[in-house]
């Protein structure tokens, strides 16, 4: 699209629209990262970098740290991504390579339809359906083969990182599967045809495909890891609420996100509100963090890569 | 924000189109057409009496014409609301400490409106009787030191009944909430560890156990994990026809949680409760008193700014506390005691508008 006018006045008001709406974004970024900051400023300077280490949380003496919501916020989101990506990838390769028309359009519509449910009725799920199945069957499970590691050590509840991570596992999946999909059908038709004239198997053709695609399935996995860092109800509803930094993956803990929702209504005080508030600005600014890395990786693999590979 | 509708000297077609515009605009249409004015109350805050409240409102509109708007926000969010003047009267399950009391602009007053109790739930499929627990078996428990079921400090309680020899789950309320208050007000009471090692507030640092979201959520994991143990409301188990323990009280008794036994520990914490409204009720010394038990509060700034809203809110709280009170047990909340009735029809002459005592329309 070539908007270099040439003096239609219309195309001065498009260019002067569209640039309004950009700035919107950026306004209300600002406007985000000034009012939490304000908010959160009587928590920064009574706790000052402190907050970040800090290991309590308690109302009682109006002592914040945010250590075991930043850690828990990472475990599970970490958890969901080693679960969700290579079934997402995996799914997408078939869809995008392999699959039916048919059977693909199914699959892509069942897909959409996990991607609308409310995180309220994925969290209600995990309560009622995953948590008795961890309970009674997966985590004495893992206990018995795998109790040995530290993370599969503990009492099964059922409630806990494990729980809140496969969930978030589930819900992350449809963003990796359709954006890798799409990046995966956008790659050349030539790809496969000269990886197939040259002898390759299907898969190694397959291989050759994905090799193109890297750049936006990575893309994908960042995009789902920026909601699964931000979640909030199905993991207030399913990690155990409990403040610590545990090895075990059955041992409840808790997010960021889901003690600002838990606790937000019935903080009574200026510094427990305030460093409620400063959890939204530690959030923010963890899940910026994480996506400049994930750029950054992004951008390392595809140095040299054509632009139009990048999706 | 006055919303005061003059509609006495209009025409009938205006009077019409008045009422219209006013039913749209403001959401009301006044029932009495005698009263020349209808005032608007604006509250915000704990969610735990809302049922009663909401019910209380639509009520006293029905009888006076006073229409009363209120936001179930939670209590942090009505003392907020109370501290920046923006509501005529707040509600909060927790009173203000001294410290919270200090931040407000002006001196608030606290009304209890209704008693509400904490019952302990537990799911221990092969006990059939109640199970009796003494505070130090509760204390424990939600410290950590007691795990087991059959640990002897439950059983010497429960003489006859086969206690499994499994891990106690204590569960726990994970958001801030007034249930949460009341029980750990009455963990700090019986327990010197708890007090000085967690202390009390709508949120705590649980030294134990795993937490779930409301009651609803609490009573989900104990309905779901044999071997638990779990707090919330009274009017949530009776609904939900859970087990609960039988807690002993003060002198001795191990009492079941009901309305009544909830309501006498109310009445027995009434000369505490004359000298500082503010004071828990938990553990009471009256024989028969369920001892977590609770009241719910109305936060009123003692020196009203509007003589009409003023004396309307006087008017409301005086009506609450009698005439209201019939209500409250078919909504499974505990009535307020004679005692402290008379407590807060003491405290309702303190309200001053202008310095002068806000005159009685009853």
């Amino acid at each position: 699209m070539s908007l270099q006018s040439r003096g239609f006045p219309a195309d001065d008001v498009y260019r002067g629209l569209l640039l309004a709406a950009a700035t919107t974004v950026f306004l209300v970024v600002a406007l985000i990262v000034f009012e939490s900051a304000r908010g959160a400023g009587l928590s920064i300077r009574t706790f000052g970098w402190g907050f970040l280490t800090g290991t309590d949380w308690d109302p009682v003496a109006d002592r914040y740290g945010a250590l075991p919501y930043i850690y828990g916020t990472l475990v599970t989101s970490a958890i969901a991504l080693i679960l969700a990506a290579p079934v997402g990838i995996g799914s997408a390769v078939y869809l995008a390579e392999l699959a039916h028309r048919r059977v693909g359009a199914v699959i892509s519509f069942l897909m959409e339809l996990l991607a609308a449910i409310p995180s309220i009725v994925y969290g209600i799920w995990g309560f009622f359906v995953l948590a008795p199945w961890l309970r009674n069957a997966i985590e004495p499970w893992l206990i018995h083969h795998f109790g040995f590691l530290p993370l599969f050590r503990g009492a099964p509840f059922g409630i806990g990182i494990l729980n809140a991570g496969i969930v978030l596992a589930i819900m992350i999946v449809p963003t990796i599967i359709s954006i890798s999909r799409e990046v995966l059908l956008a790659t050349p038709q030539s790809l496969r045809e000269a990886s197939l004239a040259l002898g390759a198997t299907r898969a190694e053709a397959i291989g050759v495909t994905l090799g193109a695609a890297r750049p936006g399935i990575l893309g994908s996995i960042i995009l789902a890891l920026g909601r699964a860092l931000g979640e909030t109800m199905a993991v207030y509803m399913l990690i155990g609420n409990r403040a610590q930094i545990v090895r075990s993956l059955f041992a409840p803990a808790n997010t960021l996100a889901s003690v600002i929702a838990a606790e937000f209504t019935e903080a009574v005080g200026s510094i427990y509100l305030s460093s409620l508030i400063e959890m939204a600005l530690v959030l923010f600014v963890l899940t910026l963090v994480v996506n400049a890395l994930a750029g950054l990786l992004v951008w390392s693999i595809t140095r040299g890569m054509p632009a139009r590979a990048i999706a | 924000m006055t919303r005061t509708h003059r509609i006495g000297k209009r025409f009938l077609g205006g009077t019409l189109i008045a009422f219209a515009i006013a039913s749209l605009v403001a959401g009301i249409l006044p029932v009495s057409l005698a009263s020349a004015e209808t005032v608007n109350l604006t509250g915000a805050g704990a969610t735990f009496p809302y049922p009663i409240y909401s019910k209380w409102f639509d009520m006293y509109h029905k009888e006076t014409g006073v229409q009363i708007n209120y936001q179930s926000i939670g209590s942090g969010g009505g003392i907020q609301q109370v501290k920046a003047g923006t509501v005529d009267f707040g509600a909060s399950d927790a009173p203000l400490s001294n410290a919270r009391l200090k931040e407000m602009p002006r001196n608030v007053i606290h009304f209890p409106t209704v008693a509400g109790a904490v019952v302990l739930a537990y799911n221990l499929p092969s006990v059939t009787e109640p199970i009796h627990l003494t505070p130090d078996a509760v204390a424990g428990i939600y410290m950590g030191k007691i795990t087991m079921w059959n640990d002897k400090r439950i059983a010497a309680a429960n003489p006859g009944i086969a206690l499994p020899g499994a891990p106690i789950l204590p569960v726990h309320r994970s958001d801030g909430s007034g249930t949460t208050y009341i029980f750990v007000s009455y963990l700090s009471d019986v327990s010197r560890e708890w007090k000085e090692l967690v202390g009390a507030n709508t949120s705590v640092s649980w030294p134990a156990g795993i937490g779930g979201k409301g009651n609803e959520g609490v009573a989900g994991l104990v309905r779901q994990t044999p071997n638990s143990i779990g707090y919330v409301e009274l009017a949530y188990a009776k609904q939900n026809n859970f087990a609960v323990a039988h807690i002993q009280n003060r002198s001795g008794k191990f009492v079941e949680p009901t309305l009544a036994s909830t309501t006498a520990a109310a009445a027995g914490a009434s000369a505490a409760l004359a000298k500082d409204v503010r004071t828990p009720i938990v553990n009471s010394p009256a024989p028969d008193a369920y001892p977590i038990a609770g009241l719910t509060y109305l936060l009123v700034y003692q020196e009203q700014k509007d003589g009409a809203k003023a004396k309307a809110l006087r008017d409301f709280i005086a009506w609450a506390i009698s005439e209201g009170q019939e209500v409250a047990e078919g909504l499974d909340y505990a009535r307020l005691p004679q005692p402290v009735v008379q407590v807060n029809e003491a405290n309702l002459m303190k309200l001053t508008v202008k310095g002068k005592p806000i005159v009685a329309s009853k």
